[in-house]
C-alpha cells in the first residue's frame, strides 16, 4: 500500500497507523499524527486503518517563535 | 507574580526557542533569560534525523513550562488540528494561537483567529491568541473564552519595536485586568522596557535574541531590561509634559532679586 508520509510518497504494509509508524522508522518516538487532515491520538493508532493514498502527517517538537 | 490561567509566573520574559546558532546556545540563553516559559513548535519528524526527539529532550533538562504554537498556520482547521497535536506531544493545554493571514507581514487572520479560540476554548484549551492591537477584536477574543491576550509589537522578526503606541497605550487602558503580553517584532532591550513600563505584562522574544552577535548576552539583557520596566512601572513613572520645571529648587537663587 503507498501512503503519503510528510509529503513523501512511501510504501508499508501494514494497514493500521500504529503498524505503519513501526515499519517506517517512527517507533519509541514522540510524534503526533493526523490522517487526511484529522487529528488521530496515539491511543486510537492502533485501531486507525490506512487506505492506499492516505495524507499521513507525523509531527514532532521543533523549534518555535 | 503573573498569573496566566492559574499559573503563577515570576518571569515577565518569554523567549522562544528558534533560529539560535545551536542548542547548546539555545539552552544558555534561556538560562541567561531566567525564563520560565519558552514557546515551541510542532514540524514534520524524520524517521531518519529524529531532529525532534533531541529538540524535545533538551528543552526537557531545562525545565521550564512550554507554550506550543500554531506557527505556519493560515486556516482554521489546520491550526485547531495543530493545537490538538501540540496538546497531546507537549502534555499541556496552552497553546499560542497564530492564524496566518498576511505572507509579508505575517499579520494574524484575526477573522479566523476568533473563530479557531472559539472552538479551541470550548474544548478546555487556554489559548493564547497572538492578536493585533485592535480593541474589538480583544473584545472578541475574551468573548470567545480566551483570559490572555498577546498584541503584537511589530511584525514578527522585524525588530521595529512598539510600533502602534497609541494603539497599544488604548488596549492596555481598555483592558487593565487582563494579562497582555506583547508578542513580536521586539529588537532591543529598550523596546520590551518600555512595554513593561506602558503596564504590559510580559514580552516574548524570539529573533532579538536568537540572531543578536551573543545571544546570551542579549538574553541577559532583555531581562534586565524586563525587570527595569517592570520596577519602573510599579514606581509610578511621571506623566510627560510640554514645557519645562526646573528639578532644582530656585528658592535662593543667587543673583536674584
Amino acid at each position: 500500500m503507498k501512503i503519503l508520509v510528510n509529503g513523501a510518497w512511501r510504501e508499508t504494509q501494514r494497514c493500521e497507523l500504529a503498524g505503519a509508524l513501526e515499519e517506517l522508522g517512527y517507533g519509541g518516538s514522540v510524534v503526533s499524527t493526523a490522517v487526511n487532515g484529522e487529528f488521530i491520538a496515539a491511543a486510537l493508532r492502533a485501531r486507525t486503518t490506512l487506505a492506499d493514498g492516505d495524507r499521513v502527517e507525523v509531527l514532532a517538537p521543533m523549534q518555535g517563535g | 507574580m503573573l498569573k496566566l490561567y492559574e499559573q503563577t509566573i515570576r518571569s515577565r520574559l518569554m523567549l522562544g526557542t528558534a533560529r539560535y546558532p545551536s542548542p547548546a546556545v539555545l539552552a544558555d540563553a534561556v538560562r541567561a533569560a531566567r525564563a520560565e516559559v519558552v514557546t515551541v513548535s510542532l514540524r514534520r519528524e524524520s524517521a531518519g534525523e529524529r531532529a525532534g526527539q533531541a529538540f524535545w529532550s533538551l528543552v526537557r533538562e531545562l525545565g521550564v513550562r512550554v507554550l506550543p504554537n500554531t506557527a505556519g498556520c493560515h486556516a482554521v482547521k489546520e491550526a485547531v488540528t495543530t493545537a490538538h497535536m501540540a496538546r497531546e506531544v507537549f502534555g499541556t493545554t496552552w497553546i499560542k494561537l497564530e492564524v496566518i493571514g498576511e505572507d509579508d507581514t505575517l499579520q494574524p487572520d484575526v477573522f479566523g483567529l476568533v473563530d479557531a479560540a472559539r472552538i479551541l476554548c470550548a474544548e478546555g484549551f487556554e489559548v493564547f491568541p497572538y492578536t493585533t492591537e485592535d480593541l474589538v477584536v480583544a473584545e472578541r477574543l475574551l468573548a470567545a473564552g480566551c483570559r490572555v491576550l498577546m498584541p503584537w509589537g511589530a511584525p514578527i522578526g522585524s525588530g521595529r519595536g512598539l510600533n502602534n503606541l497609541f494603539g497599544l497605550t488604548a488596549l492596555r487602558a481598555h483592558f487593565a485586568d487582563v494579562p497582555l503580553i506583547i508578542d513580536a517584532g521586539l529588537g532591543v532591550p529598550s523596546h520590551a522596557a518600555r512595554a513593561l513600563e506602558l503596564g504590559f505584562d510580559a514580552v516574548l522574544v524570539n529573533t532579538a535574541v536568537a540572531q543578536a552577535r551573543d545571544p546570551v548576552q542579549m538574553a541577559a539583557a532583555f531581562a534586565q531590561a524586563v525587570e527595569a520596566g517592570l520596577a519602573a512601572r510599579q514606581a509610578g513613572p511621571i506623566e510627560p509634559r510640554d514645557l519645562a520645571t526646573p528639578s532644582t529648587p530656585l528658592i535662593g537663587t543667587a543673583f536674584r532679586g
